[in-house]
């Protein structure tokens, strides 16, 4: 089993998630965060104070998938949340060494 | 319906037989007479009129003014923030009915003095529900609105200067600062501006509803306060966005809405210059918001909220003085160049001179009050579509007695400033100490968090 985590432009988590559906994944973590990367953040000014913040909004996504299918997801992400701009995130493959479904106890695999 | 229109018709005959003696009467000398037998009588119609403005400019102040502040402060010194302004209000109305009334509009005279304050009616002692005070024409209303409309000024200019002082004036030092400061700058500079016998008002400065007395007045006030006080922790290095934009708008909103009464509210009556200062405060302040956009866009940035909010305060304080006194082109005129002038001064100007004027009291009030309060001295031109008669009005003398005026409102405002701050700074000191401003006034101020 396989750990990924997708950080993608905010406005681009319709868009991933459908696809993700359409390729059999039945669940995710998502989560708002904020970071930087090569992106430089971005300049707010108020009655000319100019700050700038260096961390932009991102989202996160955490998907748990099947060894088989791991290389399919990561694939999906990375087409449909690609710009071409910079800022449009990254995608990180973890090993994962196990799973486990509160509800029945069932556990690898299955529990995906 | 009809019933309302035969009863109404009915009153009207009543009245116009009671003016009839005073229409009659050819010369002034007789007319006096008359008005001394029979007092004059309020008319019910400007009555309502000043009612309505009364509650009108105290929706600028709350929830108006507290929320336009509030929205501007960090989230920790949100409700210090609002508090202050709602306290200062209170109290500002308390101090009114005790002595502010007597010293600004009271019916007796200080002799040599009464340039510059009046005295008498401590209490409210001689106002009763039959007493009236006088409009601009030989129309009268009962002494309790005009008393009350006073006040709300008063209550508006105190508050108005903790745009200075934010963040981190005590609460307690505020409370102190109010009524020596009332006392000592607000109610002389209003009986000067505006009470018969009064310094400027004798010299014939023009200003409507208080481009003087209320908004220079209290930002050259808050600016004192603000240099007395020092910098807030951090400023300018460390990032001090404003924590609610969305509360600074609807603060915006109730500011407009609200300055009908102050503005079209100070004719005293519901007349054509009412009108006149209504369509004024309308088109003043749309040119004003939006000029601040266009500035912003044109110096490079992005046409913000924040911009828009802060022009709509310039055009509303520049139109101030002029209200009444300028024609709807004139005023738009007044509202562009205030918004203008007030964008380089809190934008370029305020960084390099290196104060901390938190939420831009002076910035805005002060600079916008300023340029209305010349601006007037302009646009009463006849030429211009103003009010000024054509066979007075010259220019230039008009223009030099308005800058007299503001300079005088400066002056005044700076030294009363400095000795009622300074007496609070002796004594029970200004500013909260450096643990209760990094934690926030709110906590530990008020004990209490604006969001949980």
């Amino acid at each position: 089993m396989k750990f990924i985590i997708a950080i993608i432009k905010p406005f681009k988590l319709d868009t991933v998630r459908e696809a993700l559906s359409g390729i059999g994944i039945a669940g995710m973590t998502v989560t708002e965060v904020k970071g930087f990367g090569r992106q430089k953040g971005q300049t707010e000014i108020y009655r000319g104070a100019e700050y700038s913040t260096n961390m932009l909004p991102k989202v996160k996504l955490e998907i748990a998938a099947s060894d088989d299918i791991a290389a399919q997801v990561v694939e999906t992400i990375q087409q449909t949340a690609n710009t071409g701009a910079i800022g449009d995130g990254k995608i990180f493959v973890l090993d994962l060494a196990s799973a486990t479904r509160i509800r029945t106890g069932e556990s690898g695999e299955t529990a995906l | 319906m009809k019933r309302f229109l035969v009863n109404s018709a009915a009153m009207m005959t009543g009245a116009l037989l009671l003016a009839a003696p005073a229409l009659a009467a050819p010369a002034a000398e007789v007319a006096e007479v008359v008005a001394e037998a029979a007092p004059a009588v309020a008319n019910p119609g400007n009555n309502a009129w000043m009612m309505t403005s009364t509650i009108l400019v105290l929706l600028m102040i709350l929830p108006g003014l507290a929320l336009f502040y509030g929205g501007l402060t960090r989230s920790k010194n949100m409700l210090s923030t609002m508090t202050q302004v709602g306290a200062t209000a209170a109290l500002a109305m308390l101090i009114w009915v005790m002595w502010g009334y007597s010293l600004a509009f009271g019916p007796e005279s200080t002799g040599a003095l009464s340039a510059f304050f009046s005295t008498g009616s401590y209490f409210l002692s001689s106002v009763t529900t039959d007493t009236t005070a006088a409009t601009f024409s030989d129309e009268v209303i009962s002494e309790y609105v005009f008393v009350s409309f006073q006040m709300t000024f008063a209550a508006i200019t105190a508050a108005l200067i903790l745009g200075s002082t934010a963040e981190r004036m005590k609460f307690a030092a505020t409370m102190m600062f109010v009524p020596i400061w009332l006392t000592i700058v607000y109610f002389p500079i209003a009986h000067m501006v505006w009470a018969g016998g009064g310094l400027l008002f004798d010299m014939g400065a023009l200003d409507f509803a208080g481009g003087t007395v209320v908004h220079i007045n209290a930002g050259v006030s808050g600016l004192v306060l603000a240099y007395l006080l020092g910098k807030r922790k951090g400023y300018p290095t460390e990032p001090m966005p404003p924590h609610s934009l969305t509360m600074t708008m609807i603060g915006t909103g109730l500011l407009w809405v609200g300055w009908f009464g102050f503005n079209a509210g100070s004719e005293l009556e519901a007349d054509g210059v009412a009108g006149l200062a209504m369509i004024n405060t309308f088109v003043a302040t749309a040119a004003g918001g939006l000029a601040w956009m266009v500035v912003e866009k044109l110096a490079g940035h992005k046409g913000s909220a924040l911009g828009f909010c802060s022009g709509v305060i310039a055009g509303l304080v520049a139109v101030t003085p002029a209200a009444g006194n300028s024609g709807p082109f004139g005023a738009i005129l007044l509202g562009i160049i205030a918004s203008v002038v007030c964008y380089f001064v809190v934008s370029k100007v305020k960084t390099k001179l290196g104060f901390d004027d938190s939420l831009d009291a002076f910035g805005i009030h002060g600079v916008g009050g300023i340029v209305g309060a010349i601006g007037t001295g302009i646009v009463y031109s006849p030429a211009l579509g103003g009010p000024g008669d054509a066979a007075e009005y010259v220019m230039g003398a008009q223009v030099t007695t308005q800058i007299i005026a503001v300079l005088v409102a400066i002056a005044w405002a700076t030294v009363g400033t400095l000795i009622a701050g300074l007496l609070v700074k002796f004594t029970i000191g200004l500013r909260v100490d450096e643990e209760t401003e990094v934690n926030g006034l709110d906590i530990s101020e008020h004990g209490e968090r604006a969001y949980n």
